[in-house]
């Protein structure tokens, strides 16, 4: 188990630089930082050489892939007088910082870290909880009416768009409920700011985005489960486990539970690292101030370093968690073994 | 399985044959993909009738006396907010949603498929590094890697002539980049069959026997991974349908005065609540759509592929 873990760390680090690398070409690509500036253009042609040169925008793309990666402090930047670079380099945790607002990539990334979790992380338990839920019952209840019914509802849900979903969602809860003078559901932001920031407000300004992310997702997982569910009740132990006078809530929730649960956990571990970029769309419509909406912001800006660290962040997060994901899973099911 | 192979040329024609009705056979059992079928020829017939009825201009052409009227007998699905029949607009743009669904894939599977097979076939340190390329493609979010390459060529090129039709630029950026962000799966799916493929005996023999690479691929590995292809290549399809609708969304995607579906719906969310006309139409076309494709490459891959046969 160790070495496998070790081979698979040591096979992520070229993986890391090939991402990384990938990503810093065609970041160059994105148009000059210096044109936009959030708004605030210098003028002079002077000021603008000055500005490329604290950035070092002046030098060849490798080099300020160097520079990104190890940092610049032990390059003379400035000769005139003699001032060192200053930026420690990602593998030093710095991820440089922000063109338009001149704070560290990740004081401006950790800021919103929070608040897309709770958006993303509190859609995940729901539908993690829910597709099971749907998915057994449903594989339970095989060619019944609920089971049709459900069948051609989560067809049509897995064929929707993020937004559209968002959109049908609004205008029934919130713009319908409103003019029918009834108490709606709020479709902006984290929580009213006459009121404040309190737990309800916040839960009150969740319902809404967390349906949206969630619905989709749960028509397909709960197919899924649907299916790996009816595999494993049809399978020998499931039959020798009733056949032995096991009580049918036994037999289900124990084990047959288990095995069809199981692939869930891949899943949801491929898609925990999306939670981080995942609700981009919903964060964009619902006006919540998360990770999703600051990548749509900073690519109209062309901040390409918060760009970039976002991005190597959640790929970074992407491979860890596939390694975890394959821990676990040999951890939960004995059959698997990794040598 | 049949115990029995026929062994002249002729009659290898009539298992061949007989396979092939098996697999409709097994296509036409499948309700789902009959009803996508059916669906998604309607949709086709919706968008090439319509522009026989409608011109191009008439989609395009905005009349600011009647800005964001609600649907009507004139205007079935309304006007959008510069006077512009949506009726009109949804035909255009599923043209070209549907266009850049298909051409995208296109692109995608002709780079999944030559990588796959090279990778598969060859093996060695070209295999390490385009597998080590792909598995970096994947580890990066699909919607945000789409939004920069986007943000990066998408005003870039200019508007092309093309049938006697102005399409925007932009069109063209769409359909690639959407097809180089999603070849990856294919890639991998191609290169493990061409793997097994590779150690099994007849291909042995067809290289034993002096067969070129370049024969041995074209007329014995392909012919073999197709049906996984075909079915990819659907599902697909409508993938990048979707995808292209979350780009436009996000307003970087096809610009103007090319309509698509997913652009109609970015501008839409302004008079959102106002005159949801103008997302309850194309946002509908885009779910039917999706979902006649995907029920199609459902029903393909159990017609195509018999190991997947669960319904016996």
């Amino acid at each position: 188990m160790a070495r496998y873990l070790l081979r698979r760390v040591l096979q992520a680090i070229p993986l890391l630089f090939i991402i990384s690398l990938l990503l810093f070409i065609i970041m160059q690509g994105t148009g000059d930082p210096l044109a936009t500036l959030g708004g605030r253009q210098p003028t002079r042609a002077a000021d603008r050489e000055r500005l490329a040169r604290q950035l070092g925008l002046d030098q060849p793309v490798l080099v300020q892939y160097v520079y990104w990666l190890i940092g610049n402090d032990w390059v003379l930047v400035d000769p005139e007088t003699g001032r060192y670079g200053t930026r420690k380099g990602v593998l030093r945790g710095d991820f440089g910082e922000s063109i338009t607002r001149r704070q560290p990539v990740t004081t401006v990334v950790g800021e919103r870290v929070g608040d897309t979790l709770l958006l993303t992380g509190t859609a995940e338990v729901i539908i993690i909880i829910t597709s099971l839920a749907l998915g057994m019952y449903s594989a339970l209840r095989k060619y019944t009416l609920f089971d049709q019914v459900f069948t051609a509802i989560s067809f049509v849900l897995y064929s929707f768009p993020v937004f559209l979903m968002a959109y049908v969602l609004i205008y029934i809860f919130s713009i319908g409920l409103r003019s029918a003078g009834l108490p709606y559901l709020p479709t902006s932001g984290i929580f009213d700011p006459t009121v404040g920031r309190t737990t309800g407000q916040v839960l009150w300004h969740l319902i809404l985005p967390v349906t949206t992310i969630s619905m989709i997702t749960i028509a397909a997982y709960s197919r899924y489960i649907r299916s790996t569910m009816l595999e494993v009740i049809n399978s020998d132990y499931i039959r020798t486990a009733r056949s032995k006078g096991l009580s049918e809530r036994r037999t289900v929730f124990v084990h047959a539970f288990k095995n069809a649960a199981l692939p869930l956990v891949t899943l949801v571990g491929l898609d925990v690292p999306f939670l981080l970029a995942g609700a981009a769309v919903t964060e964009t419509i619902f006006a919540w101030p998360g990770l999703g909406q600051l990548f749509i912001q900073q690519i109209e800006r062309k901040d390409y370093p918060v760009l970039m660290g976002l991005l190597m962040m959640i790929s970074l997060a992407v491979v860890v968690f596939q390694i975890v994901t394959d821990v676990v899973y040999t951890l939960l099911d004995p059959r698997i073994r990794y040598s | 399985m049949s115990a029995v192979k026929p062994v002249t040329l002729s009659s290898e024609r009539g298992e061949h044959k007989a396979s092939e009705n098996r697999a409709l056979r097994r296509f036409l059992a499948h309700r789902g993909a009959v009803i996508g079928a059916i669906l998604l020829a309607l949709i086709l017939l919706y968008v090439t009738v319509g522009s026989l009825i409608f011109s191009e201009a008439d989609a395009n052409f905005a009349d600011s006396g009647r800005r964001l009227q609600p649907p009507s007998a004139e205007h079935p699905f309304g006007t959008d907010n510069i006077g512009r029949d949506v009726f009109a607009r949804t035909i255009y743009g599923g043209q070209i949603s549907l266009m850049i669904g298909l051409l995208a894939v296109t692109v995608s599977v002709s780079i999944g498929v030559t990588i796959g097979v090279v990778t598969g076939y060859y093996g060695g340190i070209v295999d390490s590094i385009l597998m080590r390329i792909t598995e970096a493609m994947l580890s990066i979010p699909t919607l945000l890697f789409l939004l920069l390459i986007a943000n990066v060529f998408g005003s870039k090129f200019p508007s092309v002539q093309l049938f006697g039709r102005t399409f925007s630029g932009s069109v063209i950026v769409i359909i690639l980049i959407i097809g180089f962000t999603s070849w990856m799966y294919l890639a991998r799916i191609v290169r493990s069959l061409v793997l097994s493929l590779k150690e099994t005996e007849y291909i042995i023999a067809a290289r034993a026997l002096g067969a070129h690479d370049v024969r041995i691929i074209a007329s014995h590995l392909l012919p073999n991974i197709l049906a996984p292809v075909i079915v990819t290549a659907t599902l697909g399809i409508a993938g990048a349908i979707l995808q292209e609708s979350y780009i436009s969304f996000l307003g970087v995607g096809v610009g103007p005065p090319t309509a698509t579906w997913g652009n109609i719906l970015d501008g839409a969310r302004q008079f959102f609540d106002r005159a949801p006309w103008l997302w309850v139409a194309p946002g509908t076309l885009i779910v039917l759509t999706v979902m006649s494709i995907n029920f199609l490459g459902d029903g393909l891959r159990d017609a195509l592929d018999p190991r997947s046969d669960k319904s016996a």
